[in-house]
């Protein structure tokens, strides 16, 4: 495996993550802008929006100066050495850091000190699956700061929400993380949901779901309805785009499922802003691009 | 209808500024953000003259090529981290105008109406926009102690756009649409729940 390859390769995936906001998000905001009152405050964000994913495309700049937490996902082939990927990952981090596609964005959780190139504890997040594949399959979000900080789980019931433990009750919980989010997690944004798991599980499964297209169907019947149930609830909140009014709150919501245990009923919602920074690219075993993806 | 306000500010010039209005300017801002605000609370030593500034909550990425700084990602950051701060500083500097997003709370918008300070919502997330109207890197000050995303830049920019969102008569534009969601929230939660019983 030649290092400095796959190097080169995933600082440009890191690259192309940041500074080229994926067709099916860009392609989102087109849309809503149409339902915008001319004039009002809501197209002057979405067009300032739109200008700048433009913008930040043509010069190769970041959409956003919070580059967030780094999230890759890999896919690889079983016996692949997950130790050398992990090494290269690290090494484009820093690369991209240096080079401005990243800020530095990475401090000491107790003393704040700033890790200056992005590596640190936990910092990229990583996660592996081996399966049979020959290829290996990356993919990355960059998820910043204020829409994290958007994120809830529930636990049901909730007597305040008067959420029980059934899909009626999910909705209500999504719809209050919306309303609690209003514009500050950089609206219009998509909720990653999660209805089971644990804590830990469902906050990851939920962030999971920003790897789906905005524009694709849940495959499983009833969380596709509840989805677009929630899609035509959203609109009438009135948030709006940066929370300042408007019918275009969310340019998504996305439901995934997984097991529980039966005393635990979790709702996880993740917030993801609108610059939805993900990218992915399949790597052939010597690190050569093969194709990109989104 | 956006309104161009005229460069330097004066307590009656954003007096006379309404919640809601988007207005565009050229002048100087000062970045700061969680570390520059706690310094300046805590008493600290300022090294520029805030009276009738600009305020920008905003860590950006700048990159330094032959000496020269250039921003490359300037956009908002969350306002409302400076929540504690932020009013003592408006009267101690008298800033007219502080630039983030997400709005501010009570204490701020207090201040804002006491001592003549508007707050203004840029677009969130519109890092290279608003780099781009970075004109000029005047300075930087407590860049070692800080790191590049929390030190005081110096900016001289060009057509910044921003709307107004709390004005110096305590109107706001979140809370206005804070309460109309609210009202929406609870009319949808009540309609026909999703299949409940399945
Ligand atoms: S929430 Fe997203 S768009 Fe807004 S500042 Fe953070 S990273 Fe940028």
């Amino acid at each position: 495996m030649r290092h400095v390859h796959w190097v080169k390769n995933l600082k440009e995936l890191i690259r192309r993550t940041s500074t080229d906001l994926p067709a099916d998000v860009e392609g989102s905001i087109r849309r809503a802008l149409k339902h915008e009152a001319r004039n009002s405050h809501a197209s002057w964000v979405l067009g300032t929006i739109l200008e700048n994913a433009a913008l930040a495309r043509k010069q190769g700049v970041p959409l956003c100066q919070d580059t967030g937490t780094m999230i890759f996902h890999f896919g690889v082939p079983v016996g692949f050495d997950t130790n050398a990927l992990l090494a290269s990952t690290r090494d484009a981090v820093a690369l991209a850091t240096r080079d401005g596609y990243l800020r530095q964005n990475t401090v000491d959780a107790i003393t704040g000190a700033s890790f200056a190139t992005n590596v640190a504890p936990s910092s990229p997040v990583v996660s592996f699956q081996q399966g049979a594949r020959k290829t290996v399959d990356v993919r990355l979000i960059l998820k910043g700061g204020g829409s994290e900080n958007m994120g809830h789980q529930y636990s049901l019931p909730d007597t305040d929400l008067d959420a029980g433990r059934d899909l009626e009750g999910v909705r209500r919980c999504v719809l209050d993380a919306a309303w609690r989010a209003q514009g500050n997690g950089c609206a219009p944004g998509v909720l990653g949901v999660c209805i089971g798991g644990d804590r830990s599980t469902g906050y990851w499964h939920s962030k999971e779901q920003f790897l789906r297209r905005l524009n694709d169907r849940s495959e499983v019947t009833v969380l596709a309805r509840l989805e677009e149930r929630i899609m035509r609830d959203a609109r009438r909140l009135g948030i709006g785009p940066m929370g300042l009014g408007g019918r275009t709150t969310l340019l998504g919501v996305k439901v995934g499922a997984v097991s529980r245990v039966p005393a635990s009923y979790f709702v996880t919602v993740s917030y993801m802003c609108w610059a939805f920074r993900r990218r992915g690219v399949l790597l052939g075993p010597e690190g050569g691009v093969q194709r990109w993806m989104y | 209808m956006m309104k161009v306000l005229e460069y330097p500010f004066t307590e009656a010039s954003v007096r006379a500024l309404t919640a809601g209005q988007t207005v565009s300017f050229s002048g100087r801002i000062f970045t700061g953000r969680d570390r520059l605000h706690r310094h300046l609370f805590d008493g600290g030593h300022s090294p520029v003259d805030f009276h009738n500034g600009v305020i920008f909550h905003c860590g950006p990425i700048v990159q330094q090529v032959n000496g020269a700084w250039k921003v490359l990602s300037a956009g908002p950051t969350t306002s409302i981290r400076e929540e504690p701060y932020m009013a003592r500083i408006i009267e101690k500097h008298r800033v007219r105008m502080v630039i983030g997003k997400g709005g501010m709370g009570e204490m701020t918008r207090e201040a804002c109406r006491r001592f003549g300070c508007v707050y203004l919502q840029a677009v969130g997330g519109a890092g290279a926009v608003l780099a781009r109207c970075v004109e000029k890197v005047n300075g930087v000050f407590l860049l070692k102690e800080f790191g590049a995303a929390e030190a005081l830049w110096d900016f001289q920019v060009r057509d910044f756009h921003a709307m107004v969102a709390i004005d110096t008569r305590g109107r706001s534009v979140y809370r206005k649409v804070e309460s109309a969601s609210r009202r929406a929230l609870t009319t949808v939660l009540r309609e026909s729940g999703f299949a409940r019983h399945i």
